[in-house]
């Protein structure tokens, strides 16, 4: 397994945000987490790269515990590649540095190899003109693809991605989208929270879906979207069927 | 994309001779506004029974001639003294920013030491820090005493880093935290994070800030001259007193002006550019 997670509990407060969660992600498998606003799909995403201390349960990446205190957070989330809903590109830096940043300070790796392999990464992803351009000259989508090359530079055993398309427009998520089914295509294993259904349909290897902070069912796509077996399941994908989004 | 020739319709045309003579009307009466509270101020003031004698105690050409030299060469006093002052009062302030964000139960003591810092030199009058530092410090008798000049610049120093470092330190807040944990799930350090994408930041969004409070540091270099170097004021000041007139202050508070305009328009334009910037994000 890359990644284990058993009886992880999560809570905001009096909010129980993860409640006993245990979730297993084997070498280059996909896994697409599925649920409604609040059910914990980012949160585990954020416990898992220690940006977020759980409150119980163990969170294993390659068998290692990594939510033991004694641990070096730093060095596990150098392991796992983060791309975040808004991008959250650093605006100061050009496309260029803004990839180059951690393999440059945190693996220390010559400047002229990291901007090497940063340039072959934008010009397989199509953005090989943007290299010295600043992220407010970028639309979304490409914002979107630079974020996902920043996490690829550093070589991850595992990529999370947090809702990557939720905040693009709808003739700029294809992209986005074609670029995650290409990582599949070398074997990333990732783990993508997402709204999108039609996409996790044909990207992910297992569904899982997450209801008031556990893994209330989870398969095979066509099983999990097609015909599932819990009552709240149905609802939830009724509700997104309505919305015209399935 | 070839650009076409347009024919510009009827309607437009009349919007645009509209807009014009609209333009051209608010030129008018703004010159015609200006001039009438022109002449009611200047009317008001010459017309003042004391004016006679305010113009000879204030604006005395002669008086101005005379002590112009000595007061020009205090002046440079408070330019070396503000461009060095400025200099070291910004490092204080970065440093005793980053200070104040350090995070760890080892330096508990150095974030209390800088916020009482920042807390009781930016409510001390800066009058009474340069009294104790020109007139206390040399009290004490010690060896290698400074002289009252840089004991002066000194107490400006610390009266300014400490505004500096909270202008800084807001600056450091206002980056949103998704950048530091971008930041951190790339696998950098809290110290990496804060080098490379928080302090760039924080200091670009608290240029226009830093800037104004150096324009006000830049007058206040000339309340050295309490402490008794022979700065730009108080070359005026032996002049009032040897000429019972009052019109070299005002000649050395015409030069602080003028010495103070470049900076200001530099504030100006890194203010407007930064409003741009933003608005071009969103």
């Amino acid at each position: 397994m890359v990644l284990s997670c058993e009886d992880v509990r999560k809570t905001f407060g009096p909010n129980v945000v993860l409640d006993g969660l245990t979730l297993d992600v084997g070498e280059h498998e996909v896994v697409a987490l599925i649920g409604a606003s609040g059910s914990g799909k980012s949160t585990l995403l954020r416990c898992v790269n220690l940006l977020a201390e759980i409150d119980d349960g163990t969170i294993r990446l390659d068998g290692e515990d990594i939510t033991d205190p004694r641990i070096n957070p730093d060095a596990v989330r150098q392991k796992i590649g983060l791309v975040f809903q808004s991008y959250n590109l650093f605006p100061h830096m050009t496309v260029l540095d803004n990839i180059t940043l951690a393999p440059v300070r945190v693996h220390k790796r010559p400047v002229a190899e990291a901007r090497e392999q940063a340039h072959e990464w934008l010009k397989r992803v199509g953005l090989a003109d943007k290299a010295g351009a600043y992220p407010d000259r970028l639309s979304g989508g490409q914002q979107q693809r630079v974020a996902i090359v920043r996490a690829l530079v550093n070589n991850p055993r595992l990529l999370l991605l947090d809702e990557v398309t939720s905040a693009l427009d709808p003739e700029l998520v294809g992209e986005v989208l074609t670029m995650i089914r290409d990582l599949k295509g070398d074997g990333m294993t990732m783990v993508l929270a997402t709204h999108e259904m039609g996409f996790a349909r044909q990207v992910a290897d297992r569904v899982a879906f997450l209801d008031k902070g556990k893994v209330l069912e989870q398969g095979p796509p066509d099983q999990v979207l097609g015909e599932p077996v819990e009552a709240r399941t149905r609802q939830f994908l009724a509700r997104i069927i309505e919305a015209g989004r399935l | 994309m070839t650009t076409q020739l347009h024919e510009v319709s009827e309607t437009q045309r009349g919007r645009i001779a509209y807009r014009r003579r609209q333009a051209i009307r608010s030129v008018l009466l703004a010159a015609l506004s200006t001039a009438v509270i022109g002449t009611v101020l200047v009317v008001l003031v010459t017309g003042a029974p004391g004016w006679d004698r305010v113009k000879q105690s204030f604006f005395n050409p002669e008086v101005a001639r005379e002590y112009l030299p000595a007061i020009l060469e205090g002046l440079w006093l408070n330019v070396r003294l503000f461009v060095v002052c400025a200099i070291c009062a910004l490092i204080l302030g970065l440093l005793i920013a980053i200070l104040r964000t350090l995070r760890g139960p080892v330096f508990f003591p150095l974030r209390a030491l800088g916020t009482i810092y920042t807390y009781s030199f930016r409510g001390l009058p800066l009058i009474i820090v340069i009294y104790l530092f020109a007139f206390g410090i040399p009290g004490l008798r010690l060896q290698g005493t400074p002289s009252v000049t840089v004991l002066g610049g000194a107490a400006l120093v610390i009266t300014y880093g400490a505004y500096l470092a909270e202008v800084i330190r807001s600056g450091i807040e206002s980056v949103h935290p998704s950048q530091v944990a971008a930041a951190r799930s790339l696998g950098l350090s809290y110290r990496q994070a804060m080098r490379h994408v928080v302090l760039p930041q924080a200091v670009r969004r608290s240029a226009p800030p830093l800037l104004n409070d150096t324009v006000a540091m830049q007058k206040d270099v000339g309340l050295i001259s309490l402490a008794g170097p022979i700065d730009a004021i108080r070359a005026a000041q032996i002049g009032v007193a040897s000429d019972a007139n009052f019109t070299p202050y005002v000649v050395a508070g015409v030069l602080f002006v003028l010495l103070a305009l470049p900076l200001i328009g530099v504030t100006d334009f890194v203010t407007l550019r930064a409003a741009r910037r933003q608005n071009a994000g969103a």
